[in-house]
Order: C-alpha cells, then sequence, then structure tokens
C-alpha cells in the first residue's frame, strides 16, 4: 500500500516519529480542512462522508454522515450552542489504536475535527480524553496548541469566518464514559451514567444542545476523505465497507501489533501475516475480534473478513478491529472470569441486572474455576446470562456487551465448563501463574 | 372490566393539550390508554398489577430498577415479541403488549432475585415490613428461594436527624431517595455515591438532613432503609395501626394526612393522597408534629382552680357546674384559628355573635380579614398547590412560605420547572422522561421573583431577590401592577419590580404569592393589584393568600363582632370568659391577659390553661370529627382516629354541655347537626353541607368504613394488662367510620372517607393506585373538601394609594420571621419538631450588628420586648431591619412595628434543638 | 462566615487553573471532575478539606461533589504514595501472565493492591486496560507507561523511582 492508501498511518511510516505540524503540513496536513472550510457547504461534507460510506471506528459502526445528518441545520436549527465532541476514552480491554493515532499523529484527529465543526456547525469541540492518557495528552495538546498558532482553531479559520474551539477533558477514568451518553455527562462534570434514549445526542446532547460524538479513528479518517473523495474512500476497502481500518492483534502472537489495512482483510491474513502467527508452542483457539465485549470467534472464522457485516453474521462483532488471542494455555472459563470481572467493576450501578447481575456472574465463574460449583451453577449462569444480555433487559448496553463474550464461549468452550464443574479443578496451566520473563 | 374496551385515565397533570387516546392490547384485551403517557402508568391506571420500583408518579420514569418488564409484539403475528420496560415506552395505537408473557414474568422474578443478593432477610424486625413495597413485589413475582450464594454487602449507617431512621443494608438502589430529595424537593445533603454494587445513598457525613421534606424520604424509599425515627420508637405494625382521613394541623395549606393509632398513643402521621392539595407529599412539620397529641402536658380530666391556687379534678360534671355558675351572664367568647370550625361556631352560637371573637391578634384579624375580602372581591380562583405546580412565572411576596405554607413552596420548585417541560415537549421528549426533561432543560428555570424581608430557602431558585420591610415590599408590588396595567396606582419602581412585571405579564398562567406573616393588609393589596392588573392583560394570573394555622381562613370566614383587644379588656374587667383552644400569650403581651375568671377548653397545658379558672379537656384533632378551611378556603373533614382517654372530648361537646346549662342552649345531637347549623347559620358558608358523607352514609354491601385493617390483631388481648375481659369496641355515631376491622374499605367510597389504603397485594403505600381515578388524577370516590369561595368572575376594582416607607427615626423597623420547625405552636409540643427548633434569635445586617457592637452569635436585648435574643448576622438583610423569630420556644412575641436594640453583653445563648449539638440518638 | 479560610485551603496555582476550566465551561458545576484532577495533580490525592474548598467555589454541596468523586477511579480520596503504580489487569494483559506480574510486584513492594509501602513511596492499585495491549503485560507508574514488563526488571524499574 501507498501512503494515500493509508489515510491514518501513511504519514506517520514515513515520519518515523511524531508527525508535528511541519511534518503534517509537509504531507498536505489541513488541505482537507480549507477545502471544506472555503469550497464546501456543511450540507456537501455530511453528503460526502455520507456516500463515502465512513462507519464509527469506535465499535457500533453507524454511518458517520447520517448521525451528522441528523443535527438540524439552517433555518431548522435554533441558532444556539452546537458541541462536536470527540470520543477519546480509549478504555476496551484488548484496544489501543487510538492511543497510536493521538501519539503519532494528532493534527489528523484535529483537522478531522475542524471538518466536522464545520459539517454540523459547530463552535465548539471536545477531545474527551482518557485520564490515564498521558503521552498522548502531551502529544494532542501540542498539535492544539500549534493549529490555534496557525489559526486552524480559534477565529475565522481559513479566513472563512468560521470559528471553532477545541477543548480537551480529561477525564477521571471509567469505561462506561465511551458510551457516549454518559461521557456526556461526564463532560458536563457529573456522574458519568448513561442517559434514557431517546433524545439522542444529536438532538439533545452536551448540557442539552445539539451533539455530535465520534471516536478518534473516525475523526482521522474525514481529512483524506475530503481530499480524495468518496469514490476513492471507497475503493480502499475490500468488501462492502470503505477505506482502511486499524486492526491489532494481541496476546500470545510472535509479533503484536497495529496495522493499517483495507478493512475487510481476513482474521488470518492479519494474525499470520502481520502479526507474525502464534508464538512457538501456542495455539490459537479462539479471539475477541474487537476488544472485550464482542463474542468469541473460532478457528471456523478465522478466514473471515473484518469488516462488520461479516463478522456481525458470524455472530460477533467487528468492535474496535482489535483482536484478543485465546490460545490453548489460557482456560475459558477463567478469561471470563477476567473479562466479567472488569465488567461488573465498571458497572456504573444505574440498572439491576448490570449492577447486581454481573458480579453473581463473575462469582459463578469463579466458583466453576476454582472448583466449588455445583452441578446446577451453569444452568444459573445461563439464566443469569441470557437475561443480563438482551439488550432492551438494561438501561445501556454495557451489559449486554459483558455478557458477548461469556455467551459466546458458553457455546464454543462448553466442554471446558463442564468438565471444571464435573472434576473441580482447572486443566489448564495457570494463565498467569508463571510471572513473564 | 375484563373483555370489553375500558378506560379511566384522564391526561396527565402537566398536559397543557388534549390528550389523544390509544387503542392498547394488553393480554389480549383491548384498553383505550392515554396517547404518549408512559404504558407503566396508564397500565396502572388501568388497575392492572404490574410490578415497579424506581417509577414514581409524581416523579416519572428513570428506567433503572428495570422491575416493570412487558414483552411488546410487533403486530398480530408477532408470537415472540421483545423485552421491554414499560416504564420506558410511550402508549402508542395500536400496540400490543402482555404483562404475563412468561418470559416478562421470569424475567421480572430474576430482577427480584438480583435485588435480593443483598437485601437482608431482617423483615421481622425492620420497620418497613407488612407495608413493604419490596415485600409485596417479591411475593407478586413469585421469587422465593435464594440462590445467590455470596456474603451479602454490608454498610455503616448514618445519623440523619431526629426525623428519619437509616438502614442502608436494605437498600435496592432504585435511586428514587436522590430523585425525590435532590431533583423534586431541591435538597442538596443527600446523594448517591461510589457505583457498581456499591452504591451508597445519604450524607457525606452524619448529620441532620436539610430538606423540610425529608420525611418523604419514608414513603418513597420501597423498603426500610428510610424509616420514621419517632414511629420506630414506638412501633406498631401497620395492620395493627387504626387510622383515619385526616387534615394536617399545622397551617393552612390543609394536606391531607393519616394519623394513626394504637393503645390510645398517636404512632405516626403519613401521606393521605389529594390529588389537588398534597398529591403524594407532606413536609417535615406535619409529619413529625403531631406527637403534642401524646404530650406528658395533656389535659386528660376537667379542673377548678381551688382556693390554693391549685387545679383540682373533681369530675366534669363539678366543672360544668362551675363553669355554669361563672358564665350565667355576658361572656367574652375567644375563638380558636387552630380549633374546629365547629367548636369555633358552637362558641360564637354560645356567647353570642358580638361577644365572640377568632382569638387571633388583631392585626392578624385585620391582614385576614383583608384576604378574604380580596377573595371575595374575586376575579381569579384561588389555586389549589396543584394549581400551584403549574404556574409559569411567580411572584412571592412577603412570605417565607417554605415556613409557613411549606407543601405550597414545594410547588413553587415544580413550578419553576415548567419552561424545562416546555424545552422538552419542543424537543420530543415525554414529560415523564424525568431524566431526559432534566438533561434536556439543564438549568433552565421559570421566573421565580422573591420579595421578602429576609432570606428564604426558595432564594436559591429564584430569578431575582428583594428585600425590605413590609411596606417597603407592598410598595414594590403597587409599582410591579401598575408597570403590569398603567391605570393602577403606582408604587416603588426599581430593576426588580421592572423584571418582575416584565417575567409576570410574559406569562400565561402568572402567579402571586403573598400571607399574613407579615401582618399587613397591605402587601395583600399589593398582591391582589398585581393579580389582577394581570388578569387586564387576559392572563390567567391567580393570587394565593397564605395564613399560619390550620384553621385562620375557618374563623375569619365565621366573623364575629368582638376583636382580641377589646375581649381583653373586657376580661381585665372582670367579665368572665370561654377561651377555646387558644394560647394567649403567643399572641397578646402577658400584660394584656387576665385568666382569673377564664374558662379554658383546650389540649395542653398551656400558659393560658395554667392560668385559667376552670380548665376542660379538649380533643385533639385526632381525637374528634371537625372541619378545617385551608388557604383556598377549601373546608376539609378530618375524623377522629381514636377514642380519647380520660374525660377529653371534642370542644364543641364541652361548649353544648355548657350551652344547655344557659338560656342560649342549642341542640347539635352530633356533629353532621352542628356542621349543618354552621352551614346555615353563617354567611357564605353554606356549601359545607356537601363537605363529607354524613353518618349514615354506607360502603358497599351497606357496610361501615373500617378503621382497622383486614389483619388488625390482639383485638381480644390488646388491653388485657388493664382488663383480662375484652372490652366493647366504641361506636362511632357521628361519622359512617367504624371502630372495627369489618366493613369495607374498597376505595370507591368518596375520597372524604377512605381511613387508609390497601389492596390486595398492594400492602404498602403504593395501593394508592388503587384508589384514584387514575394515576396521579383525583380519588375514585372525588378528591375531598368543598371550596367555600370559588369565583372566578368579575373584574375587581384595584386598590389605591401604596402605604408610605415606614421611617426608623433612630430605631429599627421590626419583621416576623417564622420557622418551619417550632413557630408552629402545636408542633412546638412534638418532641422530634422541638429537637430541630432553633433557639430564639433575631437576624441583623452587618454594618447594623457592627454598630451595635455585637458580633454573629452574641446577644442584642429588645427594648419594647424586654428580651434577648441570640444574634445572627446576615448580609441579605436590609440595613435598618432586625427580623425577630416569632413562636420558637421561650422566644419574645413582636409586638411592635419598631424597636430599639442595645447590645447585651452578659447574654449566654440558649441551646436550642438543634440535634446537631446535643448527643446523637 | 466560613467560605473565604475554606477556598483558602487552595493554593493560587489550583484556583487560577480551576478558573480557568469554568471560563469555558457553560456553568461552574461543570468543572466539578476538571478542579478535583488539578487539585489532585497538585496534591496528590483529594482531602475532605479540599472538597469542600472546591466545592464551595463551584457553589455545590460537599455531598454533590463527593457524589462524583466516588464514581470515578482516578479520583482518590485517600492519601497515595509518591508514586502511584498501576498494574493492568485486563484481558489482553491478563493473557500475557498480568496475574503472576502482579504477586510479583507484591512482592517486591511488600504490599498488596490496595496498599501504601510504609516509606509513602509507592501505592500499588489495579487499572483496567491501559491501551498498549501490543506491549502486554503492562503497568503504569506515575504518568510512565511501561510495557513488556518482566518481574525481573522489577528493581531496576521500579529503582527510578524515588
Amino acid at each position: 500500500m501507498t501512503a494515500e492508501e493509508k489515510p491514518l498511518t501513511g504519514l506517520v511510516e514515513k515520519t518515523r516519529g511524531v508527525v508535528d505540524m511541519p511534518a503534517y503540513e509537509a504531507g498536505d496536513g489541513y488541505s482537507g480542512a480549507r477545502a471544506a472550510l472555503v469550497s464546501m457547504t456543511p450540507a456537501d461534507v455530511v453528503e460526502l462522508v455520507k456516500a463515502a460510506n465512513l462507519r464509527g471506528r469506535g465499535g457500533a459502526g453507524f454511518s458517520t454522515g447520517l448521525k451528522w445528518s441528523f443535527v438540524r441545520q439552517g433555518d431548522d436549527a435554533d441558532g444556539g450552542v452546537k458541541y462536536l465532541v470527540c470520543n477519546a476514552d480509549e478504555m476496551e480491554p484488548g484496544t489501543f489504536k487510538d492511543r497510536f493515532l493521538l501519539e503519532r499523529n494528532p493534527h489528523l484527529l484535529v483537522e478531522g475535527m475542524i471538518i466536522g465543526a464545520w459539517a454540523i456547525q459547530a463552535e465548539q469541540g471536545y477531545v474527551f480524553l482518557r485520564g490515564e492518557y498521558h503521552e498522548p495528552y502531551r502529544q494532542l495538546r501540542r498539535a492544539i496548541d500549534a493549529a490555534y498558532a496557525k489559526s486552524h482553531l480559534g477565529k475565522n479559520i481559513f479566513g472563512t469566518g468560521f470559528n471553532f474551539d477545541l477543548r480537551i477533558h480529561r477525564s477521571a477514568g471509567r469505561y462506561i464514559c465511551g458510551e457516549e451518553t454518559a461521557l456526556l455527562n461526564a463532560l458536563e462534570g457529573k456522574r458519568a451514567q448513561p442517559r434514557q434514549k431517546p433524545p439522542f445526542p444529536p438532538a439533545s446532547g452536551a448540557w442539552g444542545r445539539p451533539t455530535i460524538v465520534n471516536n478518534v479513528e473516525t475523526f482521522c479518517n474525514v481529512p483524506a476523505i475530503v481530499r480524495n473523495g468518496a469514490k476513492w474512500y471507497q475503493g480502499l476497502g475490500k468488501g462492502d465497507d470503505s477505506g482502511t481500518k486499524l486492526y491489532g492483534v494481541s496476546g500470545r502472537v510472535r509479533r503484536p501489533g497495529l496495522w493499517e489495512l483495507p478493512i475487510g482483510t481476513t482474521i488470518r491474513e492479519i494474525v499470520e501475516e502481520h502479526a507474525g502467527g502464534m508464538r512457538e508452542g501456542y495455539k490459537l483457539r479462539g479471539l475477541l475480534p474487537g476488544g472485550a465485549s464482542t463474542d468469541f470467534l473460532v478457528e471456523e472464522h478465522f478466514d473471515l473478513a473484518m469488516d462488520y457485516g461479516t463478522i456481525q453474521a458470524a455472530g460477533s462483532r467487528m468492535g474496535t478491529g482489535t483482536m484478543i488471542l485465546m490460545d490453548d494455555s489460557i482456560c475459558p472459563v477463567d478469561m471470563c472470569r477476567n473479562l466479567e470481572h472488569f465488567f461488573a467493576q465498571e458497572s456504573c450501578g444505574f440498572c439491576t441486572p448490570c449492577r447486581e447481575g454481573l458480579p453473581w456472574v463473575e462469582a459463578l465463574l469463579t466458583d466453576i474455576e476454582e472448583g466449588r460449583a455445583a452441578e446446577d451453577d451453569l444452568a444459573l449462569l445461563e439464566r443469569n446470562a441470557m437475561f443480563i444480555g438482551g439488550t432492551t433487559n438494561t438501561f445501556c448496553l454495557h451489559a449486554p456487551g459483558a455478557i458477548e463474550p461469556l455467551a459466546s464461549a458458553l457455546r464454543y468452550f462448553r466442554d471446558d465448563f463442564q468438565a471444571h464443574i464435573r472434576t473441580g479443578v482447572c486443566s489448564y496451566r495457570a494463565p498467569g501463574g508463571a510471572a513473564p520473563g | 372490566m375484563a373483555g370489553q374496551s375500558v378506560s379511566r385515565s384522564q391526561p396527565s397533570r402537566r398536559k397543557r393539550v388534549l390528550a389523544s387516546m390509544a387503542r392498547v392490547n394488553i393480554d389480549g384485551k383491548d384498553y383505550e390508554l392515554e396517547a404518549g403517557q408512559n404504558l407503566l402508568h396508564a397500565c396502572l391506571s388501568e388497575r392492572l398489577d404490574l410490578p415497579y420500583f424506581c417509577w414514581h408518579p409524581a416523579m416519572g420514569s428513570v428506567g433503572s430498577c428495570r422491575l416493570c418488564a412487558i414483552v411488546e409484539y410487533a403486530d398480530e403475528g408477532d408470537q415472540r415479541g421483545r423485552l421491554q420496560m414499560a416504564c420506558t415506552l410511550a402508549a402508542r395505537p395500536n400496540m400490543r403488549i402482555s404483562i404475563q408473557a412468561p418470559f416478562a414474568a421470569d424475567f421480572r422474578k430474576q430482577v427480584i432475585e438480583w435485588l435480593m443478593e443483598n437485601h437482608p432477610h431482617d423483615c421481622p424486625v425492620c420497620e418497613e415490613g407488612g407495608e413493604c413495597h419490596l415485600q409485596d413485589m417479591t411475593v407478586m413475582t413469585g421469587h422465593s428461594m435464594r440462590r445467590y450464594a455470596g456474603a451479602k454487602r454490608t454498610w455503616r449507617n448514618q445519623y440523619l436527624g431526629p426525623f428519619v431512621g437509616h438502614e442502608m443494608n436494605r437498600c435496592i438502589t432504585c435511586y428514587r431517595c436522590v430523585r425525590f430529595y435532590r431533583d423534586y424537593a431541591g435538597g442538596e445533603d443527600l446523594e448517591a455515591y461510589g457505583s457498581r454494587a456499591r452504591m451508597f445513598f445519604g450524607r457525606q457525613d452524619d448529620g441532620v438532613l436539610e430538606s423540610e421534606f425529608a420525611g418523604n424520604l419514608v414513603e418513597v424509599c420501597p423498603t426500610g432503609v428510610f424509616t420514621d425515627k419517632p414511629f420506630s420508637k414506638v412501633y406498631t405494625r401497620k395492620w395493627d395501626l387504626q387510622s383515619a382521613p385526616s387534615v394536617c394541623p399545622h397551617c393552612a395549606v390543609g394536606c391531607n394526612t393519616f394519623p394513626a393509632e394504637r393503645y390510645g398513643v398517636l404512632k405516626r402521621v403519613t401521606n393521605r393522597y389529594h390529588g389537588e392539595v398534597n398529591g403524594y407529599f407532606l413536609c417535615d412539620r406535619g409529619r413529625f408534629g403531631s406527637h403534642f397529641v401524646n404530650h406528658e402536658k395533656r389535659v386528660r380530666h376537667a379542673g377548678v382552680r381551688g382556693a390554693d391556687g391549685v387545679f383540682e379534678a373533681n369530675g366534669a360534671e363539678a366543672a360544668l357546674a362551675n363553669v355554669a355558675a361563672r358564665c350565667a351572664g355576658a361572656l367574652v367568647g375567644i375563638g380558636s384559628p387552630r380549633a374546629s370550625l365547629e367548636a369555633n361556631f358552637a362558641l360564637k352560637q354560645l356567647v353570642g355573635e358580638e361577644n365572640y371573637c377568632p382569638g387571633v391578634a388583631d392585626d392578624e384579624h385585620e391582614t385576614l380579614r383583608a384576604a378574604l375580602e380580596i377573595y371575595r372581591k374575586g376575579g381569579f380562583r384561588v389555586p389549589s398547590v396543584t394549581d400551584v405546580e403549574r404556574a409559569d412565572a411567580v411572584l412571592i411576596l412577603g412570605e417565607d412560605i417554605t415556613a409557613t405554607a411549606a407543601r405550597v413552596a414545594l410547588a413553587v420548585r415544580q413550578a419553576v420547572r415548567g419552561v424545562a417541560f416546555d424545552m422538552a415537549r419542543e424537543a420530543g421528549i415525554p414529560e415523564w422522561q424525568d431524566a431526559g426533561v432534566r438533561g434536556h432543560g439543564q438549568a433552565a428555570q421559570s421566573p421565580l421573583f422573591v420579595a421578602t424581608a429576609t432570606p428564604t430557602r426558595i432564594d436559591e431558585l429564584a430569578t431575582a431577590t428583594r428585600r425590605g420591610a413590609a411596606n417597603d415590599l407592598a410598595g414594590a408590588g403597587f409599582g410591579i401592577a401598575h408597570a403590569i396595567e398603567p391605570s393602577f396606582a403606582s408604587g416603588t419602581q426599581d430593576d426588580f419590580t421592572a423584571a418582575a412585571a416584565k417575567a409576570l405579564a410574559a406569562a400565561e398562567r402568572p402567579l402571586v404569592i403573598t400571607g399574613c406573616e407579615a401582618r399587613s393588609p397591605a402587601l395583600l393589596r399589593a398582591a391582589a393589584n398585581v393579580v389582577w392588573a394581570l388578569r387586564k392583560q387576559n392572563k390567567k394570573a391567580a393570587l394565593v393568600i397564605a395564613a399560619s394555622e390550620a384553621n385562620s381562613y375557618g374563623v375569619a370566614l365565621l366573623g364575629g363582632g368582638l376583636n382580641l383587644a377589646a375581649a381583653l379588656l373586657r376580661m381585665r374587667e372582670g367579665e368572665p370568659a370561654l377561651v377555646l383552644e387558644n394560647d394567649l400569650f403567643r399572641r397578646v403581651p402577658a400584660g394584656d391577659i387576665d385568666l382569673a375568671h377564664a374558662v379554658v377548653l383546650d389540649s395542653l397545658e398551656t400558659p393560658t390553661a395554667e392560668g385559667a379558672a376552670v380548665v376542660l379537656p379538649a380533643a385533639t384533632y385526632a381525637e374528634q370529627t371537625g372541619t378545617f378551611v385551608n388557604y383556598e378556603t377549601r373546608a376539609q373533614r378530618f375524623y377522629q382516629v381514636f377514642e380519647p382517654a380520660g374525660e377529653v372530648a371534642p370542644s364543641w361537646r364541652w361548649l353544648a354541655e355548657i350551652g344547655k346549662r344557659r338560656e342560649r342552649a342549642a341542640d347539635w345531637p352530633n356533629i353532621d347537626a352542628l356542621t349543618a347549623a354552621c352551614a346555615n347559620g353563617t354567611e357564605g358558608l353554606r356549601r359545607l353541607t356537601t363537605l363529607a358523607p354524613e353518618a349514615g352514609f354506607r360502603a358497599r354491601a351497606n357496610t361501615r368504613i373500617p378503621r382497622q385493617p383486614q389483619r388488625y390483631s390482639g383485638r381480644t388481648a390488646m388491653l388485657a394488662n388493664v382488663s383480662v375481659h375484652e372490652p366493647k369496641a366504641p361506636v362511632d355515631a357521628e361519622t359512617p367510620l367504624a371502630y372495627s376491622m369489618e366493613g369495607e374499605n374498597a376505595g370507591d367510597q368518596p375520597g372524604a372517607v377512605v381511613p387508609y389504603v390497601w389492596s390486595p397485594g398492594w400492602n404498602s403505600n403504593q395501593s394508592v393506585f388503587k384508589f384514584q381515578q387514575e394515576v396521579g388524577g383525583p380519588l375514585a370516590g372525588g378528591d375531598p373538601g368543598v371550596r367555600l369561595l370559588d369565583d372566578e368572575s368579575g373584574s375587581p376594582a384595584s386598590y389605591g394609594e401604596p402605604p408610605a416607607t415606614e421611617q426608623r427615626n433612630g430605631t429599627f423597623l421590626a419583621a416576623r420571621v417564622h420557622d418551619v420547625f417550632g413557630s408552629d405552636e402545636l408542633a412546638g409540643y412534638s418532641a422530634p419538631i422541638l429537637e430541630r427548633a432553633p433557639a430564639p434569635y433575631c437576624i441583623l445586617n452587618p454594618d447594623d450588628a457592627r454598630e451595635l457592637g455585637v458580633a454573629d452569635g452574641g446577644g442584642v436585648r429588645i427594648e419594647e420586648l424586654d428580651a434577648s435574643v441570640q444574634v445572627r448576622v446576615d448580609a441579605d438583610v436590609p440595613a435598618g431591619l432586625v427580623a425577630v423569630a416569632q413562636g420558637l420556644p421561650g422566644g419574645p412575641l413582636l409586638t411592635s412595628h419598631r424597636v430599639r436594640l442595645a447590645a447585651d453583653a452578659d447574654f449566654t445563648p440558649r441551646s436550642g434543638g438543634d440535634p446537631n449539638v446535643i448527643a446523637k440518638g | 462566615m466560613a467560605e473565604p479560610a475554606l477556598i483558602q485551603v487552595l493554593s493560587d496555582e489550583e484556583l487560577r487553573e480551576i478558573e480557568e476550566e469554568c471560563s469555558h465551561l457553560p456553568d461552574r458545576k461543570s468543572a466539578a471532575i476538571d478542579a478535583m484532577m488539578i487539585v489532585q495533580r497538585h496534591r496528590g490525592w483529594v482531602s475532605d478539606e479540599s472538597l469542600a474548598a472546591i466545592a464551595r467555589l463551584l457553589g455545590m454541596s460537599l455531598e454533590s461533589l463527593d457524589s462524583i468523586a466516588t464514581f470515578y477511579n482516578l479520583i482518590y480520596r485517600k492519601p497515595v504514595g509518591r508514586h502511584v503504580v498501576m498494574v493492568c489487569d485486563s484481558v489482553s494483559c491478563y493473557v500475557m501472565g498480568a496475574d503472576g506480574l502482579r504477586k510479583k510486584v507484591e512482592e517486591h513492594l511488600g504490599i498488596e493492591l490496595g496498599e501504601t509501602t510504609p516509606d509513602d513511596r509507592f501505592t500499588l492499585l489495579p487499572i483496567v486496560c491501559l491501551g498498549a495491549c501490543d506491549r502486554a503485560p503492562t503497568m503504569m507508574i506515575g504518568d510512565e507507561l511501561i510495557g513488556d514488563v518482566r518481574s525481573d526488571q522489577l528493581a531496576e524499574i521500579f529503582g527510578r523511582f524515588e
């Protein structure tokens, strides 16, 4: 792939370090934003992004252009404040793609947000940044300061009369902040409980005003779309989806990492070619394709293309596109225990199934893993999973997401659960039992 | 109801557009529901049993508990459907849902099982047991066996003051407490802490809950986290309590209550739903004030003062003979705004109109008369509490309503949210979607202007505030009226009046609230002018005039030819007097009072009773049936909850007995006859006859209405410590209620005679929906009471020139301050209220304090009153004004509009009732 | 009366930073989280005294502010050591041996999760996925992210933090 076929990372590869303002400008930086603001109407931009078929890279895969079009414009708008928010609260376990973009190519995000702001006519933007992301904060801070210095942010951008201020909100840490309405509550300085929907943020978001929230990677795709057009962008993808995707692999592979590849690249290619395959002595048994809240995929799925539709058809979700690999040394029951511990801990505590159900699920998994479970406990676990997992059973999708890996593990690795209960022991090498190194 | 299309629904309260109906199929039957209403609300309005926790009829939906699960089907062909929470869905035409679908029922059962992971099995020792919504829902969903094997989480409880107990281990995290306390009532010191499965609800640290409405937590909490602390000390299960429909005796709002008794002790007071008055909530004075009924200073026997000055209780006959001898000739009758309308009427009949005085100080009497004059001039309908909630701009003129009419203040807190509801409607967010409305509206508030002498609790919501003495505020009121309607007399013009005039004139349903506490007829006239000015602009403006006692309006309506000063003069001249339930020392200086020939009828040994020649033991409101008239002139009947011990009898009975021994005998065999006589014998009170069903009324199956629930236990043994023979149950010949557990309290009888709420499967107060026409609507048999003045017609002439601003002339202008806890006489005899009452104090501007040489917390002497009080320094009080707390135990009575002050270096502060100071209990 | 004194708990620098945040927000209460994070950056944690001062400064009750404080993972309402050590326990690190690493760290520091060393040098806390899964197992000490942690490096790593 050439640099221009890698709209997200091409410049990073060329620069080899952080893409700073000179490097970014040398690579045609901010020309997309300039083109949008100078020669396109907001409606043009929305239409273009819609036509490019850019889908949200935060995990849900909703059409970005369509989302933007929900913000009332022109005569329909009430003339009040609108907000554009970047969800940079990367906290989905196994996900490390936004960190890369923020640390290495922060101007791309700034430019993407300028274009987004123009498209919805928002004059105030926020980057909702994970509190633990110190290096990303430093790089983004520098990029925003540099953009202000060049008047790419602030008043009268590119002499068009358009104003856009961009601020960083550093989160105080909570997975649920990744849920866009919880994020808005956190941005307002409140407890990050998700909100009842509708109203959706484009109608009533931050401080009750129309608000668009997009993921870092989503915004980063926008400048190249403006520069090169919808057709070009569509052409980057392999299947039905458009553009490239940052795919990542973690687990016992030879080269864990992150690669920008055409969206729709197969799992096997990503794992075998890019990540170098499994380490000596380990066999791949299953993987979570796009973060902790996605269903397991197993051997039969490894030749599938990593795109939204294909992975969904296989019973999972592409999610963030960063895979977590479960090798044959890992006990599926214990891995589920680890996952459910995370979700139970990060429950906001608002609705009953999530707040009270997930700790019970964790307790049942611990009992099974540690050989204390009774025969009925598997049925009890499945009953909990069924009732927690329905998407309308809980207030938001935190708990259904939590149940995805568990429900699929119960499907694919049922023998392991039963063997634990039957024998009262876990036959796997202690997963983290041996310290690394 | 089954098998046919039925509907009980009417448009919800906040709805300002005519609601359309939606035909919804529920478990195979068609129902006509209000389109757009949330399904849970609509299902309950149809009296369907759909479990819930977090939804509240007055607070809407948030969707946190997930208990009200139903299955929604896409169409007739859809057999599978989709699980949904009824509280989050709007009723739509052609909707098909199932409450009984096995999957939904199983899910609801699972929700209970989740909540029971941590809920303790302490029902036998929990105050909520037997009236616990969580118990009801657990039984209703069928969860019974514990499968969760983990340990239960535990918490350290907090001391929250004398009213509310805290037992966090029982919490099921429904968020109702904070939604009521913080979102609905505006309290800031109760919050949700932590997250995940470790949520704590309480204060930041031990301490008294600040809100005047904290007691509602007891009823809002679906289980036993927040409990009625005074009740806990004398605890009785709900099924063992005897209760009757009643009316709160602690201010003129007239909130409906259920006082409950056992063993001759008034155990507690809970909210009695009234669709137009108190709705679902009471203030803490009302809830916790009634323990005066059990006070050790209750007068239980008739007493005659002997030659040695000591009272002798030789029986009622002897006392009555003494009274008859004493009162054979001309006689002064001093009535009371805390006694029933019937007792006051009986007194007036007994002594003759020219000798009857309503028993309030003359300036208060004049103010009440001014209030009635305004109401009678009319031109507007006096707003009910729920009308107040619908106002879209509010001006409060001269009254601290949180102190004098707390329930109205709670309604004003809802009124200021009006604009947020408008914004939500604009954005397509249903009004019942509580979090959505709040999130979208953010800090947007409808206009509220507060003009008072001192800072008030509601100021925090005010668009603007203004301070001044009564005449100054009246001038501002005239100024606002003039700015709206230039043909009206002019008054003060300033930024405040200009902004208030503009906001009120821009509203559709502007509301003015004033009150009698300042004892200023001019203030009331100013308020009336504002309303009439707005009516001239075709606004649906209205006026609330608060008053401080339960029957202030009742005695004002009865009239009477004598004022208090004249009555007291006649007493000082040696004329005998009948003093009805009135402590004169709270109304006039002690020097004006001579009780040597006074016959005092009262329930408590007040200073007045202590000084009397004869004392007759009067029943409290809980021990008799009678009528109070609230600020709307709504007459409401309160019923005897239990028969009093000793010689205690309703005052009107004593007066009838005295009457029999005098020439002016009247024949009132029972309360109905007396009420009828009052209705027929008093101008403007004719409607009293439709107040409530008469004694002969019978409920379903020709039964009486039982004061005791069906599971009332121990009847044969509860008095075994006194006698092993089961006593005969008292017979109530006066009302349709019976001292029995037999009979029907089905909820379809007139609302005035619903003695408690309880329905099969619904043991808690949540059962109230089974007694309503629809959720949040009127009671099934109609909301109780009758409005005596209700004339919206006419366009009265405005009042003339405002009063001149008072000049200081080297003195301080004195304003009265009323405290919600402590200023009310009867509640002042209630131990938990007394614990909250502050020590007597006055409030001064910092400059004045500096000039006088007193610091905050120091003492100042009020020369005219010959008393020293503690000083509170507050920059939000105008210079030259001193606000003196009134009615507090041991506090001075303000009798002058101007006072001279001096620092009191020797002042030692008395400890008030602040429970933060005393040992924590 | 007590208000000025309470706000004086905060340094001029803290006040300046908080006011700067407030100036960019529609209302002062919206700065609640920012303000607590600012104070924590200066003092390591948010004491009751700091909390009260921030609440007064932003015009909210102590209860409202603590309700927010207790929701977030990174607001410390108890004192911490000079360096907060956070060992990732999420799934990618778990797969790469995070449980074992945590035990080694506990052994090395002589404390368990949630504890502070007696010399106030380190506080050990769990943390969810640090977003560096390609370098699992990971941990963070103060602001510094450390990936591919091997237990034989612990002495060297911790030695860098005084």
